[in-house]
């Protein structure tokens, strides 16, 4: 069995964004682009999360789901606004393997047991975003970390697994955009307390960091996106000179080579050296496609 | 026969959609359906799934697919199991309770057992990449002949299951894969029927080997 390493492509409309925090996003390109180079490059799943589907109609992210369902084919998860089991038969339809659902299974929990019931378990991933509090436990929030619950976030991921998740999905508000780290404590007090895999998710800004998560957090699988998307941004201007890449006013923060976090931008392929001098095992080959 | 290469029955589990792709990305042409007259008119059939197997055998029940699929075995007509499809066409499983399957390869289906691996618990479904490897029972021939030729012992393959098959016959073992201490098969065989507890089509290239030689297989089929 391997350790995951899986990429997050947050898509507001037809783009590729990513903020701090989930918030003051950026336009970052193509999702379609980014996700057949992380295929190309050895991803071992896809997570694609609408960033504003709980606000807004999603169509477009069903027509990118579609496309690079058809040309990539390791797996892909699909979260955002989906809030019964014909939302989540659509997404399947165009393409997901996966599933995540976080704001309506929050509020209305049996959601979960619908979807695992009429999908399978292992369709079904519970994605929580779990922010810190001032007395050391955890909250988790919804509608992409804009709103609170008064939900203990380890609680909720024993009641999400009883109720049929078949994997959950973590992210720490407080980490997530930083590049700081995952947080370690969070990730451990629910991976240690559910059976089914936890992926982390939040803050992610080296290879050593996804390490860290999997032998002190304890986590199954890392996901992570500046410090991916970041380095893939410089592949993909290189590739087409003319490209959008090259022109869109958006990005302009990135050919200045400056960031304001504390990213270092990194390959999946470095990423796979830092769990394999671990002793970690991953999918590290010489080529994927 | 029919002008379909591949029907990929659709009695409303698993993810059709990966699975089509994957067939039209190596030139097949597919019809995803209930129809039992389809089914038994197609030159391949596929047998997928997702989830429990006890609502899977009501479901193909409840479609009148039980009968055809068995034709479709006894025919000879390529028959590819994946996934809950593969332990579907085992003779029963202990999956919450015991059911009754197809029982078109013998054998039974179990859970994993709770194990502990590096001071960890091994979760349970195992969900991701793992190796297969070739079982002794194969001989020199290794591969040769089957869906996965061209594919080396050791290649990655994606998982998500918490039961695994267990076949009567040690020669329809056609790959095997460790999960803890437990070896269990992951690739089965039995004539023209071929199954895979690992899903090819979300597997990268070396999967879409699979659909390949499936495709081989059905035009090879038809010729004979």
């Amino acid at each position: 069995m391997k350790f995951r390493i899986i990429p997050r492509l947050d898509i507001k409309g037809p783009n590729l964004v990513k903020g701090i925090h989930f918030e003051g996003l950026r336009v970052l390109g193509k999702p379609e682009d980014f996700a057949r180079h992380y295929y190309e490059n050895g991803a071992d799943e896809l997570f694609f999360q609408d960033a504003v589907a709980s606000l807004y109609d999603r169509n477009s992210l069903h027509d990118i789901v579609k496309r690079t369902s058809s040309e990539i084919f390791i797996p892909l998860c699909v979260g955002g606004g989906l809030r019964s089991v014909d939302d989540i038969r659509a997404v399947l339809r165009a393409g997901a393997d996966k599933v995540a659902i976080n704001t309506e299974a929050i509020k209305r929990p049996e959601l979960i047991r619908e979807a695992s019931v009429a999908f399978g378990s292992s369709t079904i991933v519970v994605s929580i975003e779990a922010i810190r509090r001032a007395n050391g436990e955890w909250e988790a929030l919804v509608e992409y970390g804009r709103e609170t619950t008064g939900v203990n976030a380890v609680e909720w991921a024993k009641r999400a697994c009883e109720l049929g998740a078949g994997e959950l999905m973590i992210t720490s508000i407080d980490q997530e955009g930083t590049g700081k780290g995952y947080d370690i404590e969070l990730t451990r007090a629910i991976a240690s307390a559910v059976s089914v895999p936890v992926i982390a998710g939040g803050g992610c800004g080296s290879p050593a960091d996804a390490a860290n998560v999997i032998t002190q957090g304890r986590a199954d699988a890392v996901s992570m996106a500046s410090v991916l998307h970041y380095k893939t941004i410089e592949s993909l201007m290189e590739k087409s000179k003319s490209h959008e890449y090259q022109q869109e006013g958006n990005i302009e923060f990135l050919k200045t080579g400056r960031t304001f976090t504390q990213l270092t931008p990194c390959s999946i392929r470095d990423i796979q050296e830092a769990m394999q001098a671990r002793n970690l095992p991953c999918r590290m080959k010489e080529a994927y496609v | 026969m029919s002008d379909i290469d591949v029907a990929i029955i659709d009695y409303g589990l698993g993810n059709l959609f990966s699975i089509k792709h994957a067939c039209e990305h190596v030139g097949m042409s597919v019809e995803i359906t209930h129809d039992a007259r389809r089914v038994l008119a197609a030159r391949g059939v596929i047998l997928p799934g997702v989830g429990a197997f006890g609502d899977a055998m009501n479901a193909l029940r409840r479609l009148d697919l039980v009968v055809p699929i068995r034709d479709v075995a006894d025919r000879g007509t390529p028959l590819l199991g994946i996934c809950l499809g593969q332990q579907l066409l085992f003779t029963e499983s202990e999956e919450f309770g015991c059911h009754k399957g197809l029982d078109l390869i013998p054998g039974t289906v179990r859970y994993f057992p709770v194990q502990q691996m590096a001071g960890r618990m091994l979760k349970v479904p195992q969900v991701g990449w793992n190796t297969i490897e070739l079982p002794l029972s194969r001989g020199a021939a290794g591969w040769s002949g089957s869906l996965l030729e061209g594919v080396s012992p050791g290649a990655d393959m994606y998982f998500v299951h918490s039961c695994h098959v267990v076949p009567e016959n040690s020669n329809a073992v056609l790959s095997q894969t460790t999960y803890g201490d437990v070896i269990f098969c992951s690739g089965s065989m039995l004539g023209n029927i071929t199954a895979f507890q690992f899903h090819p089509e979300r597997s990268g290239v070396v999967g879409l080997q699979i659909y390949t030689n499936f495709a081989r297989q059905i035009h090879s089929a038809e010729a004979a």
